[in-house]
């Protein structure tokens, strides 16, 4: 810091940008010091929304914090859902019924198509474009009409249960993913045209906020950031779970590092998505949803295992520790947000108050998820 | 970005220091990544994070979390680092013990500056102080808090 | 006192209260507008609520303005502060003393028309800056000193266009402006491409800078909500606020009822038949649904993005136009 405030310009000022701002998207506040227009330092202010969910994981049984899942990063609730019952399922040694693994990755990728619509609108918002967040609300609620109707929520899902799920699909829900999936692939040409080729647009994003591989390794960006730089790091390649291995689909990596490659990759994954859920729908197997005899009071042996997921925003972890009694000994969660946002103040030195809010908008981040 | 070390040639860095430092706390084993979510788990002693943090940075491995587990009946503090490798996916655990009444090891925000944030969340939570660290201050706790909640002697 | 000066009088007392009537019913009816074609476009339904189709919602939202208290922030600059939403709105509605718009309807008819409007125009830009400088506050100065940077980037190209028009057609009177595109749309500024084969594109050049003086999207960088907050408005609440607002749409009203005089023949038919105030406000109007639907369909430009378009590509462009003209001129 002390260098750096050498070299700030003498008339150089600090603008807060949050804790309440447009471009934050909740309670985020960067600290900005800026010299004209031209960001100097952004210092990011965190923990505004933090409930110690954390703590909350080791007060109480596993079951009982199952819904808290849903409330840290609630656009993509699903995952980490997944990912915390696949952490106590690990560590208990539960095996999950097929039909349900191929349940939660439907459900999971839906969940992941319904991220990236808000992502792009809200992203587009951030930009100064209103109307594509309605087109992407419009499908957006599609999916959230279809996983209600299996979950119960469209929000904050708590629809995983240690070795299944708590409701089997019915056919309605089969027929309307399917029909789903037809109507998102005949929406992608009018995203293309109407986002993708716009020149504002693109002028805004191409060559905008760049990210290198390396900065995303040093600091553990993962996710589409990732993949925008260039890296096909997805957890569902690397470390395939639940039933990722038995389907067919390609990790969509742009090496541009920039904004717009981060926008490609989302909307190819929404693409990639729409044929996982495909595949799933047919391969769907006969059978139960739910393991037998899962106690009702979990006591997971003594010991601790690391669980990862790929959210919509990246490499959401779970380390659970247990001695051997109904409640959790410790529990971290490594939410991808979290180290997303800790790279911007390194990546935004020397950027235009615009483009640097572009930068933020394209990393994605959901603020609860950092908080927790 | 080059590919990975192979998880042998990570293990044997990882005995150097174990061997150089001629510690018995240090210990080095592959584990079944189905039973515990990583390839390779490390312990190694609180002062040579640092020494692995950098062998894991030339390995070309990302940070993914660091955190702490208060072991209040050892009277020790665990800290765990997860690294994995981003493009062959491999993953390396790495722990370390210090005492609870005296929780300090050094940081590693110099080798990976993603774990700036992670130690100071730790810190936060448990109180361990990451010497060398650039600025330990509250992240998600308010700015003038002077307990660390994730303790298990922590009472509201 | 005569019987002409009571005339006068008169006259211009009708004018007063018709112009001032016609700027506050376009700024409220162009929100309701602007609102029911962003819901149109956009897969809602706008306002619904407050009479039939919503058709009371801008009383509604007039009422709702006027009923909110003024805050005044502790560092502001109270006269300036205080003046800036007054005088904002000045300007535009002073510009429609000399619009004609028909045969009949011209508060003024005077041969400087043209140039009347450009001067008050320019105006409004100190305004806001003055009103951004006022606020004290650090969103409103960056705004204030973006719209100064804008202004000065596209009154350039916007001067340079109606210059080479004004050389064309031999007056800075809109009445002759228009009266010279009598008889079909053939005869439109728009469409003399014997003058000047450029015309469409003069046209195009004027309706960029109309966006960009008027502060609208995809120019709004005096507002820019996801960035600025609310630019130089952030600080002003109540009816402080909604005079910037209307302001904005009259400053449309005038950039329109311009580019229909200038180039799109005025209250003359396209077709030679039955002249009159409905073909200008036909064209107007069409202009500024225009303006709304550019407004709804792209994202906001960045800062350099815009004033590169200007000193790189509109202003060359606008200068070729005019060279164009000249030559033109000196060779038919």
């Amino acid at each position: 810091m002390s260098s750096d405030a050498q070299a700030i310009h003498h008339e150089s000022f600090v603008l807060n940008v949050g804790p309440q701002h447009p471009a934050t998207h909740g309670v985020l506040r960067i600290k900005l010091t800026m010299d004209g227009e031209y960001i100097v330092d952004a210092e990011p202010v965190i923990g505004y929304g933090h409930r110690m969910h954390e703590k909350m994981g080791e007060n109480r049984s596993y079951a009982k914090f199952l819904p808290n899942t849903g409330r840290m990063d609630y656009v993509a609730a699903l995952f980490n859902g997944h990912g915390y019952v696949g952490a106590v399922e690990r560590l208990a040694g539960l095996v999950v019924p097929e039909r349900a693994e191929y349940i939660r990755v439907i459900t999971c990728e839906l969940n992941r198509i319904a991220s990236h619509l808000l992502w792009v609108g809200a992203f587009l918002v951030d930009l100064g474009g209103f109307t594509p967040l309605l087109y992407c609300f419009d499908d957006r609620e599609h999916i959230l009409d279809l996983i209600e109707s299996v979950t119960g929520s469209r929000l904050t899902f708590c629809y995983f249960r240690f070795g299944g799920v708590c409701n089997d699909v019915d056919d309605n829900f089969i027929v309307g993913a399917r029909d789903f999936v037809a109507s998102m692939r005949s929406r992608m040409p009018m995203y293309d045209a109407f986002v993708s080729k716009n020149i504002i647009f693109r002028k805004r994003c191409e060559g905008i906020g760049i990210l290198s591989a390396d900065d995303c390794r040093k600091y553990g960006a993962t996710g589409p950031v990732i993949r925008g730089s260039g890296v096909a790091y997805d957890v569902r390649k690397m470390e395939p779970y639940s039933v990722y291995s038995q389907l067919d689909f390609n990790v969509p990596v742009y090496t541009e590092c920039d904004c717009m490659a981060r926008y490609r990759v989302r909307i190819d994954e929404i693409v990639e998505s729409l044929r996982i859920v495909e595949q799933a729908l047919g391969k769907l197997p006969a059978g139960p949803v739910m393991a037998d005899k899962v106690p009702r009071a979990l006591k997971p042996p003594k010991g601790d295992c690391y669980f990862n997921v790929e959210s919509a925003r990246g490499s959401f972890g779970v380390r659970a520790f247990s001695d051997g009694s109904e409640n959790a000994y410790r529990l971290k969660l490594r939410s991808p947000c979290f180290s997303n946002l800790s790279l911007f103040q390194e990546c935004s030195r020397g950027m235009l108050l615009t483009d640097a809010l572009a930068l933020l908008g394209s990393l994605d981040l959901v603020i609860p998820d950092i908080d927790r | 970005m080059e590919s990975a070390m192979p998880v042998k040639d990570l293990k044997a860095s990882f005995e150097a220091i174990a061997q150089r430092d001629a510690v018995s706390q240090s210990l080095v084993a592959e584990t079944d990544h189905a039973a515990k979510g990583t390839n390779l788990d490390v312990t190694v002693p609180a002062e040579r994070v640092g020494d692995a943090a950098r062998i894991l940075d030339l390995a070309a491995y990302m940070i993914e979390a660091i955190t702490g587990v208060d072991w209040l009946a050892d009277k020790q503090m665990e800290i765990v680092y997860d690294f994995v490798h981003p493009v062959s996916g491999e993953r390396v655990t790495v722990r370390a013990r210090v005492p609870r009444d005296k929780p300090e090891l050094p940081s590693i925000s110099a080798v990976f500056p993603g774990a700036n944030w992670h130690e100071r969340e730790t810190h936060d939570f448990f109180g361990i102080v990451f010497e060398g660290h650039p600025g330990l201050i509250p992240l998600l706790l308010p700015e003038d808090a002077t307990f660390h909640p994730l303790r298990k002697d922590f009472a509201p | 006192m005569t019987e002409g000066m009571v005339m006068n009088l008169v006259r211009l007392l009708l004018y007063l209260v018709g112009m001032i009537g016609f700027a506050a019913f376009n700024a409220a009816y162009l929100t309701l507008l602007e609102r029911k074609q962003a819901s149109w476009m956009q897969l809602r339904r706008g306002p619904t609520e407050v009479g039939p189709w919503g058709l009371l919602q801008p009383v509604a939202d007039g009422v709702k303005l006027m009923s909110k208290q003024l805050l005044l922030p502790r560092d502001v600059d109270v006269p300036l502060f205080l003046l800036g939403p007054i005088m904002v709105v000045v300007p535009p509605i002073l510009c429609l003393v000399t619009i004609p718009f028909s045969e009949t309807l011209v508060a003024r008819n005077f041969n400087l028309g043209l140039l009347m409007i450009f001067a008050f125009g320019a105006i409004s830009t100190f305004v806001l800056m003055l009103a951004g400088l006022a606020s004290a506050n650090k969103f409103s100065s960056i705004a204030a000193a973006r719209i100064v940077a804008q202004n000065i980037a596209y009154e350039i190209p916007l001067l340079v266009i109606v210059l080479s028009l004004v050389m064309s057609t031999h007056s800075f009177n809109l009445h002759t402006i228009v009266d010279q595109q009598a008889g079909g749309f053939w005869h439109w500024n728009l469409l003399r491409l014997g003058t000047n084969p450029l015309m469409p594109v003069a046209f195009l050049i004027y309706f960029i800078c109309l966006l960009a003086e008027s502060n609208r999207a995809p120019f709004d960088m005096v507002e820019a909500e996801s960035e600025l907050v609310a630019g130089v408005f952030t600080e002003y609440s109540g009816m402080g606020f909604g005079l910037f607002f209307i302001a904005e749409y009259v400053n449309i009203v005038v950039g329109c009822c311009l580019a229909t005089i200038l180039f799109l023949g005025g209250w003359h038919c396209p077709f030679g038949l039955l002249p009159g105030l409905h073909w200008f406000l036909i064209k107007m109007y069409a202009l500024c649904v225009m303006v709304v639907w550019v407004r709804w369909s792209f994202p906001r430009t960045q800062f350099y993005g815009l004033l590169n378009l200007s000193w790189k590509i509109l202003i060359p462009l606008a200068l070729a136009n005019l060279l164009l003209t000249a030559v033109m001129l000196k060779l038919f």
